[in-house]
């Protein structure tokens, strides 16, 4: 649907590298374009005409995440530059002050390196203990095996609500259930779920949040982090500067805002939150169930046409949504992913930052389609087409 | 070079690549090429006696280019000495950089003499002319 809207479709190509970034409508480059061309000002400051548009174009954002997002308050939105850095500041600006040494945080083995490192940083830096739960036999996450995990001594739970290779959708709402009950903090990774599935950060109970603007029709170099109000309130800033504090004065007292904008030091990238509100329009527009059924739709077509093919082994036939990572028999990703450009169709190959995966899958790489709202059944009729092909493979890559 | 000849010599060292399997000898150096620009993930190992190389095995998943370079690269040079080598890695890199380069010193490394046309590909090409070169000079530095 919409292919319209998003002027690279007008090349001869297959865009299925969705999950790395998506491709981004007119619109949101037009209001981009809009405000280096027509009111480029700073935010904050400034009582001109061109500066207050900023301004409101630019504060309006917050109502909107919040809106997308389900949560209480706008304050409870803070910008960031992506998901890694809103992961990164729960880690670093909150975990580390909150948790001691034995605490336990438990995740798994199909997180993104974003959700990992941070951990595994905290557990060199001060003890925290982090401990992965293990998958299904179709690598999904599910919640009987996390349950089967909790003890006194968990004192987080951060998974990806949809994983980035398996492309399981976890269901946080009964997640965040299980840490209510158990005063676990909840934090969760929707850099893969925004604009694919419902996120509900009130109804699922979600303590953090964090999500990129471009892997949702957005531009890059920006994204939100959600925290409940009270806990950002207990969450120190990891960045000082202009714009997030009260007050400072040679006898070194200063004092700090509230947040969000306690967490918002220096000149923002004012024309991705205002690219980033964009998206979320244009995508809410069409709407995020429609686009997750058509998603879910075009991959079981894929599926059922892969499977028509004697040398495809696919690794997540199963799961709810556009993602699928497989591999030829034999073929390195790599090649594969250099033979399918030779027909202009984009796939990623590798582990896709989901280094700790092998273990459990056995294999190292893979070739990953992930779909998104302009994706169509000629799109894999393309891709059907150039892999039935594939006794050629070394023609092409050689 | 003929297309077709130039990949029948590259298929045949990715399908039945030499000295594939390392072994456990410390007399013996050893690099792992894991690099961020592909996913290639080899590692080379290299023994050096009296200044010749007598030995390099290697091991790892790969895509065909890394890993037939890697095979062909053995070949070429098991037997020379630590100068040699290093003059055949210098043309090699020269080669895939699209410098000038002596053709005769390369052999059968000549089949990657495209390779430099397709910067996606440069990596893959050097990633075992890199990993021997940091070996060679691991040994220097002995
Ligand atoms: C599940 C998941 N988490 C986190 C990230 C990191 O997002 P960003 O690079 O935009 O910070 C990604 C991106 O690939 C992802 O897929």
């Amino acid at each position: 649907m919409n292919r319209e809207d998003f002027p690279m479709l007008k090349e001869d190509i297959v865009y299925f590298d969705n999950g790395a970034t998506t491709l981004k409508p007119k619109s949101v480059v037009h209001a981009m374009d809009k405000y280096y061309l027509e009111h480029t000002s700073n935010i904050h400051r400034g009582e001109y005409d061109a500066s207050i548009i900023t301004n409101q174009l630019y504060d309006g954002v917050r109502d909107i995440v919040r809106d997308f997002i389900h949560a209480k308050n706008s304050d409870e939105i803070v910008y960031t530059s992506g998901t890694t850095e809103g992961i990164n500041m729960v880690v670093f600006g909150f975990m580390k002050k909150h948790l001691k040494k034995g605490d336990v945080v438990l995740t798994d083995r199909a997180e993104h390196a974003s959700n990992v490192l941070p951990w595994l940083v905290l557990a060199r830096k001060m003890g925290i203990v982090v401990k992965y739960v293990p998958l299904d036999d179709d690598y999904s996450l599910s919640v009987a095996k996390l349950e089967k995990e909790i003890d006194d001594k968990v004192k987080v739970i951060s998974i990806a609500k949809v994983s980035n290779v398996v492309g399981d959708v976890r269901d946080t709402k009964r997640i965040g259930e299980i840490c209510k009950s158990k005063n676990i903090y909840f934090v969760v990774d929707a850099a893969q779920a925004v604009s694919h599935v419902e996120v509900d950060v009130v109804d699922d109970n979600i303590d953090f949040l964090a999500f990129s603007a471009h892997k949702m029709a957005g531009p890059t170099g920006v994204g939100a982090l959600y925290g409940k109000y009270e806990l950002l309130c207990g969450m120190d800033p990891l960045k000082y500067g202009g714009g997030m504090n009260q007050e400072f004065s040679s006898d070194g007292d200063f004092e700090i805002k509230t947040p969000p904008l306690k967490f918002e030091a220096g000149t923002p990238a004012i024309a991705e939150v205002i690219g980033m509100g964009e998206a979320i329009k244009y995508v809410s527009k069409i709407g995020v169930d429609k686009i997750h059924e058509h998603e879910v739709s075009l991959k079981k077509y894929l599926v059922s046409e892969l499977r028509k093919i004697p040398n495809i082994i696919m690794y997540n036939e199963k799961s709810d949504s556009g993602i699928l990572a497989f591999n030829l028999e034999g073929v390195f990703a790599q090649d594969t992913a250099i033979f399918l450009n030779h027909f202009h169709i984009y796939v990623r190959a590798g582990n896709h930052c989901t280094k700790m995966l092998k273990e459990e899958m056995n294999i190292r790489n893979t070739c990953r389609i992930s779909m998104y709202l302009y994706n169509n059944k000629s799109d894999v009729d393309r891709l059907i087409d150039a892999l039935k092909q594939s006794e050629n493979i070394f023609k092409v890559v050689i | 070079m003929d297309s077709n000849l130039r990949r029948e010599i590259i298929l045949e060292h990715y399908e039945n690549p030499v000295n594939r399997g390392l072994v456990d000898d410390d007399s013996y150096i050893l690099k792992n090429t894991n690099n961020d620009s592909c996913i290639d993930n080899i590692d080379i190992m290299l023994k050096v006696d009296d200044g010749i190389i007598k030995d390099i095995r290697f091991d790892g998943e790969a895509c065909a280019i890394s890993t037939s370079a890697t095979s062909v690269m053995i070949n070429t040079l098991l037997g020379k000495s630590v100068d040699e080598a290093k003059k055949i890695l210098q043309n090699y890199q020269n080669m895939i950089d699209e410098k000038d380069y002596d053709k005769e010193l390369l052999g059968e490394l000549n089949v990657y003499d495209e390779i430099g046309r397709q910067p996606n590909r440069k990596m893959c090409a050097l990633l075992p002319s890199n990993a021997i070169k940091s070996i060679l000079e691991m040994l220097e530095e002995k």
